[in-house]
């Protein structure tokens, strides 16, 4: 029985997000945050479907243990991602963190209709936005009880 | 604005712990306490009419409960266009998988396992009050579709 980020089991998270100095901020305060953290990204809905889907290049993709998902993207947006995994049997389980710039209460309320796990509004201050990610570290990678990975079909 | 908490529980040390906690924590949370899942879910339809039992901010649910347990009144929860925006947070002494994986089908916003040691305890409760209270955004009250 595997236990999530126990020794030698990396946790999975996936970042969706378009804006490269948000991917670096948030990949280096991880990085500070929590070693056993593999963090992959991607930087439109499409590409974040496909890899939850393991379709085409990410046919051998990890299921992540975590989603962090931006609301405002290229392609496919956020909010259509996140119906989407939350429509899926297969991937409604895995906790879904909105973590985007908008604080519109349309947004929230719509995020919290969809199901998404919790909400979360990225600070404009770089110090901020380190502390943001490591409560979201502290919380949910080492405080919360995640869905087990599902064996492969 | 007080947080409006409503806490779902029903040993009465457990319940007595998390007020004490979250009072020291943090003294904006009006705490509401159900003792099981029928009296929880009269106080969130507020079937009684009652003007003193206002929306919850959030919920923290034990699953084991007396009269209509924590699973099933997740699902009616989450099933409720009305009430499915209020995050609801399990928390439970079981770690079993099987409840684990249950509560996230079910749309649990995240699943707690209540640790046995007092000192732990209040610092997970405190983590509640830490992130949940302060760090996310809640959907504001009467927001709804």
């Amino acid at each position: 029985m595997s236990v999530i980020g126990g020794e030698g089991m990396p946790i999975e998270v996936l970042l969706v997000e378009d804006s490269p100095g948000d991917v670096r901020l948030t990949k280096e305060a991880f990085r500070d945050a929590n070693r056993s953290i593999h963090l992959h990204v991607a930087f439109d809905g499409v590409e974040a479907m496909a890899f939850l889907r393991r379709e085409g290049v990410h046919a051998h993709a990890p299921r992540p243990d975590l989603i962090l998902l931006d609301l405002n993207l290229p392609k496919m947006d956020g909010r259509e991602v996140l119906a989407h995994i939350k429509e899926d049997d297969s991937l409604k389980t895995i906790p879904t963190v909105i973590l985007t710039t908008s604080s519109a209460e349309a947004d929230i309320v719509k995020s919290y209709q969809l199901q998404a796990n919790c909400y979360l509004t990225k600070p404009v201050q770089l110090d901020a936005f380190e502390s943001l990610v490591k409560s979201i570290n502290d919380f949910w990678l080492t405080k919360v009880k995640l869905p087990q990975q599902e064996s492969k079909p | 604005m007080p947080i409006k908490v409503l806490l779902v529980e029903d040993s009465p040390g457990d319940v007595r712990l998390t007020q004490e906690v979250l009072r020291r924590t943090n003294n904006s949370i009006h705490l509401l306490v159900a003792s099981d899942g029928v009296e929880a879910m009269a106080l969130l339809r507020n079937e009684k009419g009652n003007m003193l039992a206002p929306r919850p901010d959030l919920i923290l649910l034990d699953l084991n409960l007396p009269k209509m347990d924590g699973r099933e009144l997740l699902a009616l929860i989450k099933a409720d266009a009305s009430l499915k925006t209020i995050p609801t947070v399990i928390l439970t002494t079981s770690d079993l998988e099987e409840d684990v994986a249950k509560s996230y089908q079910l749309h649990a916003n995240c699943y707690l396992s209540k640790p046995v040691q007092l000192d732990k305890f209040e610092g997970l409760v405190k983590s509640i009050n830490d992130f949940w209270l302060t760090e996310v955004r809640l959907p504001q009250q009467g927001a709804v579709a």
